[in-house]
């Protein structure tokens, strides 16, 4: 069982609402997906409104609302942004997203780290979204974030996990949750994150331009559980180099004394 | 305790010694062979490493551990020296040369002696050194070792300290004056042993102690040292503990380097008889088993143990030795000194054990690290 900041999670799946051809089609392919944390961005939903074409669509006992930061150019804007959401929304949990380029979305590192401070001090419960840099994300779990979000690879691009080796290090120094988040394209990314160890990914891009949505998320869906599975299993090693081989040297200087 | 952002950490936590021997003892051959293939190795591959079961594997240990340690460190070995600035001490532990009851010839330098001393090394080409007293510290407190790092600093490209267990703020502020790590060994991590060694005196706090690396880590010391005094309980559960204690402060403190310390039991004043025996097989296998757990953690070899051992282990996973060794205070400088807190298994001089380095292969480096890096103030 998953759990980010005292809340439990079933499913390691999380998803996102953006890029859908429709609301019904978002609702039937999150449904599928049997995710229960669902990320929302701020500038997309109106919050405040019982009838808001996204939220008023998703069962709330069945999904957890996590707001994003999404179009915040830097510290300032995100944090103006993540207040507003608590004031209306009234929830503190924030997928925070500092993306000054609007060509690639790549997450700024030093807004990131300066926004997450800020807002854990001010009491926000904050995932943000990095690129897979270990230093920033041990960064980031000093001052407080409740898990890390490293990207696969850039957001949208479908390419998987080209960041595998720097998420390796971020999983195995990890003191919180680590989500890999953005880029994968494929279910088979998905679960190749879960074997590595990631407490769970997010995707969204994915099941969203999937010319069937709804098999999609089931395919990632499954793709997760196996992967995590694979993971608690303690796979074989691959055999290629490291056969111990017979030692250059001899241990004869060795007493047994 | 608070990270550097404030953040509370949470504290070490061991689980019992022998829960630690029981997960050891149950290894079996195939644990053992797994934890020799993985690529990373977990707390339950070092339990494997550690047991009787992976002795018949020794020498794959060895040349694994090898080839890790010299992908990380390269053909290189550290080389620094200890300078014992006071015997006096007001603990009483049962294996120690300096415990409060030894009838020795007690001193402490006066800052003067302790420069004098220290450019002794500085001359004979150390530029690491170790700052080492015993647990006094009406004798020898913060003040003396600020003032003495300060006068060193500048000569010295790093300056350590073995001493008593201080408060972050001193940690702190020995950081300022220029000292970048500290030694702080458990002895044992068997809290019964520990018990019963440890007789009197703040050190005969278990938990008290067992927390202090933790404290040097957070107060923004460059290097932490941990340690188990061989020959005191059963070394495979002390080897596991160490991989723990190591594994919660690379977590806690990412910031901080660690080196572990194998010191031996050697012959000291009080005449005391190691409880349980350490060979030189077991004290390799230790070493091995802990390389292969973290490829970066320094692993320390000092005088303690003999020539042909020490020579023996360079290339296979010690990174750092002591050479040219005295452990009395004063003791560089006048030859005639006594009241030593223990005796030398390897009194070579620096130059022969750098040439003994040399002769496997590797280079002996002197300096490694440049007191530069402080002169910004930098508290990080």
């Amino acid at each position: 069982m998953l759990n980010i900041a005292g809340r439990n999670f079933r499913s390691r799946l999380f998803t996102g609402t953006g890029k859908f051809s429709s609301a019904a089609v978002m609702r039937a392919a999150l449904e599928a997906s049997g995710s229960e944390m669902v990320t929302v961005a701020l500038r997309r939903v109106d919050l405040a409104d019982p009838a808001d074409d996204i939220m008023s669509v998703l069962d709330r006992e069945r999904f957890f609302f996590l707001p994003n930061t999404s179009g915040a150019r830097d510290a300032a804007e995100a944090v103006r942004l993540a207040k507003l959401a608590r004031a209306v929304g009234g929830t503190n949990w924030l997928k925070l997203e500092v993306t000054p380029d609007p060509r690639t979305l790549l997450p700024d590192p030093v807004e990131t780290l300066k926004a997450t401070e800020q807002l854990v001090a001010d009491g926000f419960v904050v995932l943000p979204y990095i690129n897979a840099d270990p230093i920033l994300a041990l960064r980031l779990q000093d001052v407080g974030a409740a898990a890390v979000m490293p990207l696969g690879s850039p957001i949208g691009t479908n390419q998987g996990l080209q960041t595998r080796l720097q998420v390796e290090i971020i999983i195995e120094q990890a003191r919180v949750p680590v989500v890999v988040d953005a880029g994968l394209g494929l279910p088979s990314h998905a679960a190749e994150a879960m074997e590595l160890g990631a407490d769970a990914v997010l995707v969204n891009t994915a099941i969203a331009v999937a010319s069937d949505p709804v098999m999609m998320a089931r395919a990632f869906a499954a793709a997760v559980d196996a992967g995590r599975l694979a993971y608690e299993a303690g796979p074989g090693e691959r055999r290629s180099q490291a056969e111990a081989s017979s030692p250059v040297q001899g241990l004869d200087f060795l007493r047994d004394e | 305790m608070n990270n550097v952002t404030g953040q509370a950490v949470p504290p070490f936590r061991l689980p019992e010694f022998s829960q630690l021997q029981a997960r050891i003892a149950a290894s079996t051959p195939a644990d053992v062979e797994r934890a020799l293939r993985r690529p990373r190795r977990s707390d339950t591959d070092l339990a494997a490493l550690l047991s009787a079961a992976a002795e018949p594997r020794l020498a794959e240990m060895a040349d694994l551990a090898g080839r890790l340690t010299r992908q990380r460190f390269g053909r290189v070995i550290q080389l620094y020296a200890p300078l014992y600035l006071s015997s006096f001490c007001a603990n009483r532990c049962l294996y120690c040369g300096f415990s409060v009851e030894n009838r020795i010839e007690r001193r402490v330098l006066a800052l003067e002696e302790a420069e004098k001393e220290a450019l002794i090394l500085a001359r004979r080409g150390f530029s690491h050194i170790l700052l080492v007293a015993g647990e006094a510290p009406a004798r020898l407190g913060v003040d003396y070792l600020a003032e003495l790092a300060t006068r060193l600093r500048h000569r010295f490209a790093s300056i350590a300290i073995e001493v008593q267990p201080l408060t972050r703020d001193e940690y702190a502020r020995l950081f300022a004056a220029g000292i970048t790590g500290v030694a702080v060994y458990q002895e044992t991590y068997d809290r019964r042993t520990y018990d019963q060694v440890h007789i009197a005196g703040l050190k005969a706090d278990y938990d008290r102690r067992l927390e202090i690396p933790a404290r040097v880590a957070l107060a923004g010391m460059r290097e932490v040292g941990l340690g188990a005094l061989l020959g005191l309980a059963d070394w495979r559960a002390e080897g596991l503990a160490l991989g723990l204690h190591l594994a919660y402060l690379r977590k806690l403190a990412w910031r901080t380097a660690v080196t572990i310390s194998f010191p031996r039991l050697r012959p000291a004043a009080g005449g005391f008889a190691p409880l349980v025996p350490v060979s030189e097989k077991n004290l390799s296998q230790l070493l091995f088993a802990l390389r292969l757990f973290d490829e970066d953690v320094g692993l320390v070899l000092s005088t303690r143990e003999e020539v042909r051992f020490r020579d023996g282990m360079i290339g296979l996973a010690p990174t750092r030795y002591s050479a040219g060794s005295c452990t009395i205070p004063g003791g560089y400088g006048d030859t005639g000194a006594t009241g030593e807190q223990f005796s030398i298994g390897d009194s070579r001089s620096i130059e022969e054990v750098a040439a003994a380095i040399r002769a496997k292969g590797f280079d002996p480096v002197r300096k490694d690290w440049d007191a530069v890096f402080q002169q910004a103030g930098s508290q990080q």
